[in-house]
């Protein structure tokens, strides 16, 4: 099976420096584009390659990049951006693709911005990845130097800067709009669409945004061609894709595995299984923000329709497992804690109603909740539903409320009974 | 006044951006890894510098977690508290540091050693729960062997 994310990431190792990167058919790609590709055939490739942003959305990124104006008529300069902003709870897999193989992402980036004629390039970084920012800061001293950025790439007349931005923490910078105040220095609360960050994005000039894997396989699909990252998939969503798994299995980790890879086989084969003791009560299979999922999803396969099709979302597709000796209403209540306390505060619904949540939930775990509170959880849920908000945060802290609600019925009903919890 | 070590990591840091103000966060931090903090002063200073009001500078600085608007210890404990450390036993590293400290979340020791702070999710899921004192990650910890790893940080 090709892995060609992950192929010069090994555990325990430094990452690939340029030297090594090149043997492995590193910055071919860059030499390719540069000498026998336009911007326009670029994105072509990508879009025929069906590649979907690997940041949780799944949009198709070709399609992201070719509404960027195009021509003499643009406003410059332009700016191409890694979100590198991985804060999602139980999301892991841009962090080993930044500590394992700075380069790949570097690449990707340099293909992408030469597809939207940009000037600039930023990572914008999460402050917490120390070992991340060593390794991207020497990875791109070491770009510099060979002349993969700056004037003049290669003999053409293409530039590009590219630089590291660490960021200050905040879930909300990860949003695309968000991260774009961020990187202006502001607060970052999210931007109102239209205009798109396409058109209009960094100070005002037309910017892509793209998450850390969703770049890191543009260099492959560039090197072998479209049909070949297709191929790679079990499914119509083109590619592999970084699977993790975090909770009481036996062997927490993360695998590169064809797109569409079975929840079960993630599960039982990579993971492990469940630790001995405890038993699979649910999981959430893309991160924080994604709807649980039972017993009766376990076939399902990972990627992003048929996720969909089972009532949650692909997400990051790095899963957290509950287990039949963790209470459900904690851990609904743990997360509805982060997405109140990383609520940006801008818009009314989610500043009040994600803190009002929390209380409840929080009640409810100390024995004191009432009846009444489920219904007042499941209006909430609604409430704060998409379309009742700014951006997709409330929308995103409801998901996996409104399914705990439709799953764990019996266990929140039993909390406000037994004025207790009775995992404690 | 801000130094001319800080003015020179200042300028080569805002060369990244086309707009002065856009380098805020950064100045913020530079002028913190100095002094420990961002006090009302400090602020005052930088906002001269980058030619923006205190009011302005105040409203970014507080939205972010990592800048200090009041006086921290010389080292920062950021426990893990998002899901997967939840379940894989944050409590017990929360009460094993609050105590040996004596301290909760958001105080600092009297000593002014210690600042123990919440932290959203730290991207290492699989080796919950995790924790990080300074810029040093500690994962896996079970927790273990607290006294050795705090002596680590005078």
């Amino acid at each position: 099976m090709e892995r060609p994310l992950t192929s010069n990431i090994k555990p325990g190792q430094p990452a690939p420096d340029l030297a090594e990167y090149e043997r492995s058919g590193g910055y071919e790609a860059v030499r390719k584009a540069l000498r026998e590709l336009t911007p326009a055939q670029l994105t072509g490739i990508v879009k025929d390659s069906n590649l979907r942003g690997r940041g949780g959305a799944g949009f198709p990124t070709g399609s992201k990049w070719s509404f960027v104006p195009m021509g003499e008529t643009a406003l410059r300069p332009k700016y191409l951006v890694a979100n590198a902003d991985e804060m999602e709870p139980g999301a892991f897999k841009d962090r080993v693709l930044l500590e394992g193989d700075p380069h790949q992402l570097i690449e990707g980036m340099i293909l992408a911005a030469y597809a939207i004629q940009a000037e600039a390039a930023y990572i914008f970084l999460r402050e917490e990845y120390k070992q991340a920012e060593r390794t991207l800061r020497k990875a791109v001293a070491e770009t510099y130097q060979a002349g993969y950025l700056g004037k003049n790439i290669l003999g053409s007349s293409y530039r590009l800067e590219l630089y590291v931005h660490v960021s200050a923490g905040r879930y909300i910078c990860g949003e695309e709009s968000g991260l774009l105040n961020a990187l202006e220095g502001k607060r970052a609360i999210p931007r109102s669409r239209p205009p798109f960050p396409q058109t209009s994005g960094l100070w005002g000039k037309g910017t892509i945004v793209n998450n850390v894997e969703t770049l890191c396989n543009v260099p492959h699909i560039v090197r072998n061609g479209a049909e070949w990252f297709r191929k790679l998939s079990l499914t119509g969503d083109g590619g592999t894709k970084l699977y993790g798994a975090s909770g009481k299995v036996k062997r927490p980790g993360l695998w590169e595995l064809p797109m569409g890879t079975p929840i079960r086989e993630i599960l039982e084969e990579h993971a492990g299984g469940m630790r001995d003791g405890v038993r699979f009560r649910a999981l959430l299979p893309g991160g924080a923000s994604t709807d649980f999922l039972t017993e009766e999803h376990l076939d399902v396969r990972m990627d992003f329709s048929s996720v969909e099709k089972a009532g949650s979302r692909l997400g990051t597709g790095t899963m957290i497992i509950l287990d039949d000796k963790t209470c459900p209403v904690g851990m609904v209540h743990n997360l509805e804690l982060f997405f109140a306390r990383e609520s940006c505060g801008w818009c009314t619904p989610c500043r009040e109603g994600l803190p009002w949540t929390e209380k409840i939930l929080r009640e409810i775990e100390a024995g004191r909740g009432r009846t009444s509170d489920l219904d007042r959880l499941a209006l909430h849920a609604r409430l704060l539903g998409p379309g009742r908000t700014f951006c997709a945060l409330a929308p995103g802290a409801m998901e996996p409320l409104q399914s705990a609600l439709k799953y764990f019925r019996e266990d929140f009903e039993r909390h406000i009974r037994e004025k207790r919890c009775p995992w404690s | 006044m801000l130094t001319p070590e800080e003015i020179r990591e200042l300028e080569a840091d805002l060369a990244h951006y086309p707009q002065k103000q856009s380098g805020c966060v950064d100045a913020l931090k530079i002028v913190q890894r100095r002094r420990g903090w961002i006090s009302d002063d400090t602020l005052r200073e930088v906002a001269v510098y980058l030619e923006m009001t205190p009011e302005e500078l105040d409203g970014v600085a507080t939205f972010y977690p990592v800048i200090f608007r009041r006086q921290v210890g010389r080292h920062i404990i950021r426990i893990c508290d998002s899901v997967s450390c939840w379940i894989m036993g944050y409590e017990k590293v929360y009460s094993a540091l609050n105590g040996t400290l004596g301290i909760r979340l958001g105080e600092t020791t009297a000593d002014g050693r210690f600042t123990l702070l919440p932290s959203a999710c730290l991207g290492v899921c699989e080796h919950a729960p995790a924790l990080m004192i300074d810029d040093d990650l500690i994962a896996d910890w079970n927790p273990g062997n607290v006294d050795g790893i705090l002596s680590r940080y005078p």
